[in-house]
């Protein structure tokens, strides 16, 4: 025992001591894939992407692809921007609407066309001057609704937000603190769309009045409260309208064998902003052909139609399939509420606050 | 009478006092030279990982145009917000402390003087929370007192949202310290000491008063202390149980840097809660020392006896009864709603995380390799922790100088750090190489480490002191030099104190999500990790799965701390 | 050549002086026992020896050679501590070899050793004996054996015999100074004992507040206690002040006799209880009796006489008076002794 427990511990000084020349191997191991056989792609925890879809790519591009994730969407785009001098890899993935201003503003992105933006709709280009990102795929953050519940109740479900601040619905809403939640700030930000700069403090104060409850994070609202989603049955949800994405009906019965006619939630379409993700070129990259390969890549028909069943997100280019889950248990907004970045980027703060002053307090 | 009770004589004599302050520098050049070289690696470890990227992250924060802009701390200190801020983060820190005292306490007695069968297994099962990620335990608390919960079924009580919950959780997490650190010591406290007061005419409370409480005050003062570190810089508990309302200079700073990115105020916010933890180590600095003064200890495992009387039953079923409905109840549910499957009780979730990845890209994670990934970490990190530590609190044994006390705070500091400042500063100091880790999967263990080391050098270093000076001095009168003595003296009698430690650095790191979620790697989640993604997405599967994977977390962290439990030394420190 | 000795050692904590310019010397084969009160600074001593303690000032010399910056583990002297310090996770037999392992010792030499001193001191076969369950006496021969094990040039004992019962304690002395003899130890020992110090050395040292106070053989020392510390440490509390003239003394007592080299004028003059003769009331100084202890073989007498502090007197088991008898008291010149200060 004695000597096991010496050895273990050399072992062990010698791990602590050896971090300098494990350092160095490392960085030295970066440096020689500059070469180009290596790109690095920068993400959110979210980011996702079918083992075979990716490995497709490698093959033909004979690039490998290395996936960094780092924190919430916010975080990992606030991280990208404090390592602008040094990025960490060649591509970063994941900038919204809502941060894209912040992360322009910074010199983030290097400019690049990539190759089949002829196919996204040019609304979603939103710096189709400068190409310094590239819409990947929108995902719309609206309103679901437990259908059992209005059912049950023979009443009919909200569509708008002007709905929602109906009696009828009083008490049934629970969304996300705008100040630590990106579905929850998209929400506000839906209502600044649609009720303007100086409107939306009265909507918030009926909606308030009307008994709006606010939780923190998305997994609280959906996953405990929302009485529609298959763990918030379980935890006895009481909230039968809950702020969450358009996609989720779908992922309610991904699972469910043999699939039901109609999904246990819907959509109020009438209640949506539109989340567009970018992607961009890191300024600074040491890969730069790699990288504008795998962002043209991320614009591919294969990845584009694997995206949404790894990411519960919709593809940006036209000639992408969805798959039919989503087509049958999804809904699709016909008109989203849209904010311009700059616009985001100006005043969230101030809305958030402004927001909370009247929500929380 | 049991007279044959054996003795363990804290082998610390009392201080003779007259050797400090008399040694002349020319003598204490070598302990001083031999003293500083064992630190060499640990002030190492720290330099570069944790104070040098948490000073650049608040410099970055502080300084524009290559002035400090120090008018900013008033801006952000006169803010009513940030006051507010501060304000609620002290008193729930101060009433959690009450409240985790009141219950338990006599839960510490409990487990010190009562023998019981499933003693030890119980003792691992409350140190579980302790080393769990508070994403897991927010939302097993939540069904305990949240809606729809136990309380709400039975009598309607539901406390999310409300301080209660947050109160309730810091209990459910810090119980163990309170028991570990106030019952460690009272196991070991000679019953005889109470009984001869007992005989010199004192009742039963007045021989507890009078003769268990100040022998237990500096321990519990301890413990008190570290609940009270724990609480003040909560994180999840109180996003997830409080509700938006509240939020603690932990939260604040969060918010701040990871998502507004406002780095001035996020600096000032760091450098406040570092004085706000920074007093609080010197007074615990000082409890502990006056906790190490000469006591008569005695073999724990001949205390503790069943119960007898009414009131002793009475005293263990309640204490049990808060225990099961505290801390086992949001275990039991977390478990249950594992098996809880889309076709009633079964395994449905563990199979879908055995077979994760044949559907491509549907899973987020193959939990299974996430489970591997937290293994190695771990190991990884407890190797770092232990080297480390083990060298800090052989720094650190002998008692001495402003600078080494002042070292000893320095390696408590992590704990109160939020790991967001942390996981920021590494991405902006470690970047260029030689030191250009920010990608590097090493980067993980030595986040956790920086959290395991605490642990390590509190575990290590009474067990340390408690090593008479004389043994040492014997062995170099036979011949040893001071590094032989060393190996051969003290490193077998701590071997177990240092299994103890390496099992906790083990067990902290596997739960360690807060600085492991800002670091940039290849991708290979953790347990917490994958539990968090699993958690993020909608879907039955995916919930159930987070379910059954906080449930084999749990599992593997009580495994953990059941092999810690036979090892328990007598004297193994705080925790 | 001496094989020890000290210079003007002193050592201090704070401002006091633990030791203050200590100068001791001891011959090869010689055993030499500090005796002192707790405090005295002999412990002190041995740990300067050892190399434990750095010394203030003054030196240490074994075998001629000075030992300033030599370390605790290249002097090879033995230590053997009050409360023994055996090794607690090793059994008797590691503890014993653990001087020889430091030194590099092969192993059979090792274990022919062992066995050597277990037998040596009566432990024969005791090798994987745990030390836990070894009675203080046992304890005592181990921490020996382990001190000697690596033959050092001095073996140095801490209170050897401290904390064992009495009858225990006689009887190692007799065995320990077989031993030495035998072996031919150099041994320097402190001990609070005066009865462990007079059976066990060969000389003497008696210690006060850091200083030396007397140095001779047992017999010198118990013969002529130098002061009336020494006197009182030995346990004799006859003591008087007095006016010598000639071979009479004038003291609080009366008249006492003094033996004929002894110095004129203010002294103080120690009377051993064994001088202290019981006589009728009307022949000597007239006492009364305020309390009486057995001594095994002999009984000490209290006496409070009308004047002067109280006398203790040592008489038969069968002629000791009863407390509130009345005696006389005389005293025998050649067990008187005067003392220096």
């Amino acid at each position: 025992m004695n000597t096991t427990l010496r050895r273990a511990l050399g072992a062990a000084a010698a791990a602590a001591l050896g971090l300098p020349v494990l350092a160095a191997c490392g960085s030295g191991g970066s440096d020689e894939a500059d070469g180009g056989k290596t790109v690095t792609l920068v993400s959110h925890d979210s980011f996702q992407v079918s083992d075979s879809v990716l490995k497709e790519f490698e093959q033909q591009s004979g690039y490998t692809v290395k996936v960094l994730k780092s924190g919430d969407a916010g975080a990992a785009v606030n991280q990208a921007i404090l390592s602008v001098k040094h990025p960490q890899g060649d591509v970063f993935f994941g900038v919204d609407n809502t941060l894209l201003s912040r992360a322009l503003g910074k010199d983030l992105f290097a400019p690049y066309e990539a190759k089949g933006l002829d196919r996204v709709p040019k609304e979603l280009q939103l710096d189709a001057d400068r190409h310094r990102v590239t819409p990947i795929d929108t995902g719309d953050i609206c309103v679901n609704y437990d259908r059992a519940y209005f059912a049950d109740h023979k009443l009919a479900p909200p569509q708008s937000f002007d709905d929602l601040v109906k009696p009828e619905y009083k008490n049934l809403l629970v969304t996300e603190n705008s100040a630590t939640s990106s579905p929850g700030l998209a929400f506000q930000l839906g209502t600044v769309a649609k009720y303007g700069d100086s409107g939306w403090q009265d909507y918030w104060k009926k909606l308030k009045a009307n008994g709006v409850e606010v939780v923190d994070g998305w997994e609280q609202a959906y996953n405990q409260r929302f009485s529609g989603s298959a763990a918030g049955r379980k935890a006895k949800g009481d909230k039968p309208l809950v702020v969450s994405y358009a996609s989720s009906p779908p992922a309610e019965v991904l699972d469910a064998k043999p699939q039901p006619k109609e999904g246990p939630t819907g959509v109020a379409t009438g209640t949506c902003f539109r989340q567009i993700e970018f992607a961009g070129l890191l300024s600074g990259a040491k890969n730069t052909e790699g990288g504008k390969a795998l962002i043209d890549f991320l614009l591919s028909k294969k990845f584009q139609d694997d995206m949404p069943l790894s990411m519960f997100v919709n593809p940006v280019v036209r000639d992408a399939t969805l798959p039919e889950v989503f087509t049958k248990y999804g809904a699709k907004a016909e008109h989203p509420e849209v904010l311009a970045p700059e616009k985001i980027a100006a005043n969230r703060e101030q809305w958030v606050k402004e927001w909370s002053s009247i929500v929380l307090k | 009478m049991v007279l044959d009770r054996p003795e363990v004589t804290v082998s610390e004599k009392p201080p003779r006092a007259p050797l400090s302050g008399s040694r002349k520098p020319r003598r204490t050049m070598r302990p001083t030279a031999v003293r500083l070289g064992l630190m060499a690696v640990p002030l190492a470890f720290f330099g570069v990982f944790f104070a040098y990227p948490v000073a650049a992250i608040v410099s970055r924060g502080l300084r524009e145009d290559g002035r400090w802009q120090l008018g900013r701390i008033g801006d952000v200190l006169g803010d009513p917000a940030t006051l507010h801020v501060l304000w609620f983060t002290t008193w729930q820190a101060l009433a959690s402390t009450a409240l985790t005292l009141a219950l338990a306490l006599p839960g510490a007695y409990v487990f010190a003087r009562f023998d019981f069968p499933g003693k030890r297994l119980l003792r691992a099962v409350v140190t579980v929370p302790f080393v769990l990620p508070t994403v897991v335990v927010g939302a097993a608390f939540l069904a305990l007192v949240g809606r729809g919960g136990l309380l709400d079924e039975l009598w309607g009580v539901r406390l999310d949202t409300t301080v209660w919950a947050i109160l309730l959780a810091h209990v459910f997490f810090n119980y163990a310290v309170v028991v570990r650190t106030v019952g460690g010591l009272w196991a070991q406290l000679d019953p005889r000491q109470e009984e001869a007061a007992r005989v010199l005419g004192a009742g039963r409370f007045a021989a507890w008063r009078r003769v268990t409480l100040p022998a237990l005050a500096p321990a519990v003062a301890a413990a008190a202390l570290m609940v009270f570190l724990f609480t003040f810089t909560s994180f999840g508990v109180v996003q997830i149980l409080g509700g938006p309302r509240y939020s603690t200079l932990e939260v604040e700073i969060y918010q701040q840097t990871a998502q507004l990115l406002d780095l001035p105020t996020a600096a000032v916010l760091t450098l406040v809660q570092f004085v706000a933890v920074a007093v609080l180590l010197v007074v615990h600095g000082r409890t502990v020392r006056r906790r190490e003064s000469a006591l008569r200890l005695v073999d724990a495992a001949r205390t503790a006896r069943r119960p007898r009387g009414a009131a002793q039953w009475t005293l263990l079923g309640s204490v049990l009864a808060v225990v099961a409905l505290l801390v086992l109840l949001p275990l039991a549910v977390l478990v249950l709603r594992s098996f809880d499957g889309p076709d009633g009780y079964g395994l449905a979730f563990y199979r879908a995380l055995a077979s994760a990845g044949d559907n491509g890209g549907t899973f987020v994670v193959a939990p299974l390799e996430a489970i591997g990934n937290s293994l190695g970490y771990a190991l990884a990190a407890t190797g770092i922790a232990v080297v480390v530590g083990g060298l800090a609190a052989a720094a650190l044994t002998r008692r001495g100088s402003r600078l080494t006390r002042g070292f000893d705070a320095l390696l408590m500091l992590p704990l109160g750090t939020s790991a967001v400042t942390v996981g920021f500063g590494f991405l902006i100091t470690l970047d260029e190489p030689p030191l250009d880790l920010r990608t590097s999967w090493i980067l993980v263990p030595l986040a956790q480490a920086l959290v395991g080391v605490p642990f390590v050098v509190r575990t290590m270093l009474p067990v340390l002191r408690a090593v008479d000076a004389r043994l040492r001095e014997a062995a170099a009168v036979l011949g040893a030099s001071p590094l032989r003595a060393w190996r051969e003296v003290d490193l077998p009698m701590v071997a177990r104190a240092l299994g103890i430690a390496a099992g906790f650095a083990f067990a902290v790191s596997l739960g360690e999500f807060g600085a492991t979620v800002f670091i940039a790697r290849p991708d290979s989640p953790t347990l917490p990790v994958a539990v968090a993604r699993l958690l993020g997405r909608p879907g039955e599967l995916n919930y159930g799965q987070a379910m059954a994977l906080s449930t084999i977390l749990m599992l593997v962290c009580a495994a953990a701390l059941l092999v810690l439990e036979r090892v328990r030394t007598d004297r193994s420190g705080e925790f | 050549m001496s094989l020890l000795r000290l210079d003007g050692v002193t050592v201090r904590f704070g401002t006091r002086a633990v030791l203050d310019a200590v100068d001791l010397e001891v011959a090869e084969h010689e055993t030499v026992c500090v005796l002192g009160p707790s405090g005295s600074g002999k412990s002190t001593l041995l740990r300067v020896v050892a190399g434990l303690q750095p010394v203030d000032a003054g030196r240490v010399l074994l075998s001629g050679g000075d030992q300033t910056g030599v370390p605790t583990h290249r002097r090879e002297v033995g230590l053997m501590f009050q409360d023994h310090q055996l090794f607690p996770q090793r059994d008797v037999g590691g503890n014993v070899a653990f001087g020889l392992r430091m030194r590099g010792t092969g192993r059979a030499e090792t274990e022919r050793r062992v066995t050597e001193l277990l037998d040596l001191v009566g432990l024969p076969g005791a090798q994987r004996r745990s030390v836990a369950a070894l009675s203080g006496g046992e304890q005592q021969r181990v921490a020996l054996a382990r001190a000697l094990a690596p033959r050092p040039r001095l073996l140095m004992l801490d209170e050897p015999l401290g904390q064992l019962d009495r009858s225990l304690r006689e009887r190692l002395v007799v065995e320990l100074r077989e031993l030495f003899g035998r072996l031919g130890t150099t041994v320097l020992a402190v001990t609070h004992d005066q009865g462990e110090a007079f059976a066990l050395a060969d000389r003497v040292v008696v210690m006060r507040d850091g200083r030396i106070a007397q140095v001779g053989t047992p017999l010198e020392v118990w013969q002529r206690p130098a002061s009336e510390f020494v006197a009182r440490f030995l346990g004799f509390d006859n003591v008087v002040p007095a006016t010598v003239a000639g071979e009479r003394a004038d003291t609080a007592w009366g008249e006492v006799p003094v033996p004929p080299d002894t110095p004129e004028g203010e002294c103080k003059l120690l009377v051993r209880p064994g001088g202290v003769r019981l006589v009728p009331v009307a022949e000597g100084l007239a006492c009364e009796v305020t309390g009486r202890t057995f001594r095994g073989d002999h009984v000490l007498v209290l006496l409070r006489p009308a004047d002067g502090p109280e006398l203790e007197a040592s008489c038969g088991l069968r002629a000791a008076p009863e407390p509130g008898e009345r005696v006389g008291v005389a005293f025998d010149a050649h067990d008187v002794v005067a003392l220096r200060d």
